[in-house]
């Protein structure tokens, strides 16, 4: 047991960091964001320095380590993706833009792909110059996934598509999106699904923006009339839909990202800072017996993650077990913002950033966090993947799975 | 704030690792729910035989030093025991003995002492026991009524686990008003009475000590007081974390296969998402105690400066997450959980007990705090 780097993993560290210090752009403080640096124009900006950075990093052979050197990677093991993700943490990463496309859509791509496809999609993606999205969830299909029913009708060499699309990260930037969609309604809801990948600039797509509770909006709404796919953009075969976006969805948990908001070190910070009626609040008893439970899940997720690593840097695949980060962060960011703004007592209600410590980042936090539980997985969602993958629990009956998909109960519409 | 490990060897060697092994095996047949049951129901204060079994694997001695006649292993080999002993209940004065006496001999006794004891002790042949608890509040340096003046100490210990079947005890008492130190004291020796106590968990021992004018040797040097309590608590924390790691496992385990099996309502009530989040969240306690445990293993086994950091962490850690494995465990096996025939009540007992025996977690999390405190000052 030690944590240390295996001599090539320490050189690896050592070339990652001369690069991003010749190259990556430096945080003024620990809360600054890409987006923050880059606010302007509904983060167009930020998005046309990003392609600039990706491009550079691409050309440094560090924007897809694990893939295929053929495609543009390394093919080196995920720990080194790790290290790089390390390293970069210290500075201003841009986010949001790529990792979609690098981390499920290409991935979705190199299994179900022809050579033609690759060839022209990759190297551009890689680049940052083609920026994708991903068409899944829907109103009626969010946690049940496999609910959708946005149409997808043969018509000759071509699909139709007919339906909507909702919390579509980056659709308003994309140049091409994947799509799973309806293609046999009479069939069972898990097999009448097809997948297929589409240029965002197809006719009949219209693309709108979803503002959250934070008053950002980082979702969209995507609607579709008529718009024509040829079928030579289908992924697997037809009616087998639902195994393609397992496949891209296993390679979303190896993408989903961490806590970014503040955590234990500034709650502390503040409990610290603020005085209650009797003192310091950190003097105080019920006060001390939260930051300590903070501090042990806070430790308890990053060392879980060491152990993580610890099995990638050995040649395992992380399995489920990835779930307990994002179950344990995503509620305890949100109990971080709500502590913090208890302790400021009535001032905690005040969100401009001249008045409220470390510029509102916790009020901030408190819009935001909801959001966290439900992305990428909810609560719920989490618990049930824990109990059945890797606790080996049996599924829950499932009334869906063997009747036409029609003739399944939905919601008031 | 904490040390930032980088990469990535964060877990037992192949070697620990079969270590593991053999011991989950070992105890499987010797520390049995039958074998557990005899203590549980019998006059018998520990399993002598399983005792004199662990002594013969070696496992005794497996952190004292070579020279003391113990393995020379390091303190990783004990953690890997710990959580085997952990997860079988094995009733033996193991942890009395290692963890705190032959860890305070090492810590600070002198050769002479050392030498006297620790050989004895990796035989199998001597069992120790820390005396520090006076009754039911909470122990602090000034609040101790355990004097030791001259060389002897006067006083009453309860409750001390293994007090009673113990050779030596390791006691904490005040020297002057309100500055404590720790004292070797023979139990075989003169002026001293032991009475057994009854507590929730009767796998493991208890007694009350009386000492009326004992014959006692300071251990350490003079003025080391409550800092040496400190760190011996701390580095029996990091022990204790994976014995409770160990049985949250296993109380993990046994309402995962009771929920399997169990039918109600036409189908496994491990269908329901009722139990099934109740047991994810019980997984998900267990994974971060056990990422906790094995970074204070790291710091123990380093003698880092992150220790009394890891271990409060990692003590909070297992103590939070064997309780509510232990108490989930009863609930996911309804009636039958609250039988004495089953053997939840065993965790349910024993999370309590190593939850308590080193201080309650309620007391770790302002200590843990402090530390925090004193770190980022």
């Amino acid at each position: 047991m030690d944590f240390d780097d295996t001599r090539e993993e320490a050189e690896f560290r050592t070339e990652v960091r001369q690069w991003l210090a010749a190259n990556a752009e430096s945080k003024s403080g620990a809360f600054e964001t890409w987006q923050s640096r880059y606010p302007g124009r509904d983060g167009y900006e930020g998005l046309e320095r990003a392609k600039e950075f990706q491009a550079k990093k691409a050309d440094a052979g560090f924007a897809a380590l694990h893939w295929p050197v053929e495609w543009g990677g390394r093919a080196l093991p995920p720990i080194y993706q790790v290290i790089y993700s390390q390293e970069e943490t210290r500075y201003l990463v841009a986010r949001g833009y790529f990792e979609i496309g690098l981390g499920m859509c290409m991935p979705t791509l190199f299994a179900f792909g022809t050579e033609a496809q690759k060839r022209r999609h990759a190297p551009l993606a890689l680049r940052g110059q083609e920026v994708w999205c991903q068409l899944f969830s829907e109103p009626g299909a969010g946690s049940d996934l496999a609910g959708l029913r946005t149409r997808a009708q043969r018509d000759g060499d071509e699909w139709v598509i007919n339906g909507q699309k909702i919390w579509t990260s980056g659709a308003h930037w994309a140049d091409w999106a994947i799509l799973v969609a309806r293609s046999d309604p009479k069939a069972a809801k898990h097999k009448g699904l097809t997948f297929f990948f589409l240029s965002m600039r197809s006719p009949g797509i219209e693309t709108r923006r979803i503002k959250q509770i934070s008053g950002a909006s980082h979702f969209n709404e995507v609607y579709f009339t008529d718009v024509r796919i040829p079928d030579s953009q289908r992924l697997g075969a037809v009616g087998a839909g639902w195994g393609v976006a397992i496949t891209t969805l296993m390679n979303e948990r190896l993408t989903s990202g961490d806590l970014r908001g503040p955590d234990f070190e500034e709650i502390f910070g503040l409990a610290r800072s603020v005085s209650l009626e009797d003192g310091p609040a950190i003097k105080n008893a019920a006060v001390r017996e939260r930051l300590a439970d903070l501090y042990v899940k806070t430790q308890g997720v990053r060392l879980t993650r060491f152990r993580t690593m610890t099995a990638l840097s050995r040649g395992e695949t992380p399995g489920p077990e990835n779930s307990i980060g994002k179950l344990v962060n995503a509620p305890k960011a949100q109990d971080i913002a709500s502590f913090a703004m208890d302790l400021l007592d009535m001032g905690g209600v005040v969100m401009d950033k001249d008045t409220a410590p470390l510029r509102a980042a916790f009020q901030e936090s408190l819009l935001s966090s909801p959001g966290g539980r439900i992305a990428a997985g909810t609560d719920e969602i989490l618990r049930n993947i824990i109990a059945e993958r890797v606790l080996g629990l049996p599924q829950d009956v499932r009334v869906d799975r063997d009747l036409p998909f029609d003739q399944l109960p939905t919601s008031a519409r | 704030m904490p040390y930032d490990p980088r990469a990535v060897n964060f877990d037992f060697s192949p070697d620990q690792r079969s270590l593991r092994d053999q011991a989950r095996k070992f105890l499987a047949e010797q520390a049995s729910s039958a074998r557990v049951r005899r203590i549980l129901e019998g006059a018998a204060p520990y399993d002598a035989e399983l005792w004199r079994g662990m002594g013969e694997m070696g496992w005794i001695g497996t952190a004292i030093p070579e020279a003391h006649g113990g393995a020379g292993f390091g303190y990783l080999e004990l953690c890997v025991i710990a959580e085997e002993l952990g997860r079988s209940l094995a009733p033996t004065p193991f942890s009395s003995t290692i963890y705190l006496a032959a860890e305070a001999l090492l810590l600070a006794g002198s050769e002479a002492q050392k030498k006297r004891w620790l050989p004895r002790i990796a035989q199998g042949n001597a069992i120790g026991c820390f005396a520090l608890a006076e009754g039911a509040h909470v122990a602090t340096p000034g609040n101790l009524t355990t004097r030791a003046v001259g060389g002897r100490v006067t006083g009453t210990k309860l409750p001390v686990m293994d007090g009673d079947v113990a050779d030596f005890a390791v006691v904490a008492a005040s020297e002057t008003a309100g500055r404590a130190g720790l004292f070797l004291v023979d139990l075989e020796g003169a002026h001293v009475t032991r009475t057994s106590l009854t507590t929730v968990d009767p796998t493991r021992s208890h007694a009350r000590l009386a000492f009326e004018a004992a014959a006692a040797e300071p251990l350490g040097a003079p003025g080391e007081g409550w800092p040496l309590v400190e760190r011996l608590l701390d580095r029996a924390a990091v022990l204790v974390a994976f014995e409770q790691l160990g049985g949250a496992q296993a109380a993990l385990d046994m309402a995962r296969e009771y929920a399997i099996g169990r039918f109600a309502f036409g189908r496994q009530i491990a269908s329901f998402q009722a139990i099934k989040h109740k047991l994810a969240d019980m997984y998900v306690g267990v994974e971060l105690a056990r990422s906790n445990a094995y970074y204070g293993a790291w710091a123990l086994s380093k003698d880092a400066p992150e220790l009394p950091v890891a271990a409060a962490t990692a003590r909070v850690a297992a103590t939070e997450a064997y309780y509510q494995a232990a108490k989930e465990n009863i609930q996911v096996h309804g009636g039958m959980g609250f039988t004495w025939e089953f053997d939840c009540h065993l965790h349910y007992r024993r999370a309590k007990l190593t939850g308590l025996m080193l201080g309650s977690a309620r007391r770790w999390k302002d200590l843990l705090v402090a530390r925090l405190e004193a770190g980022a000052a």
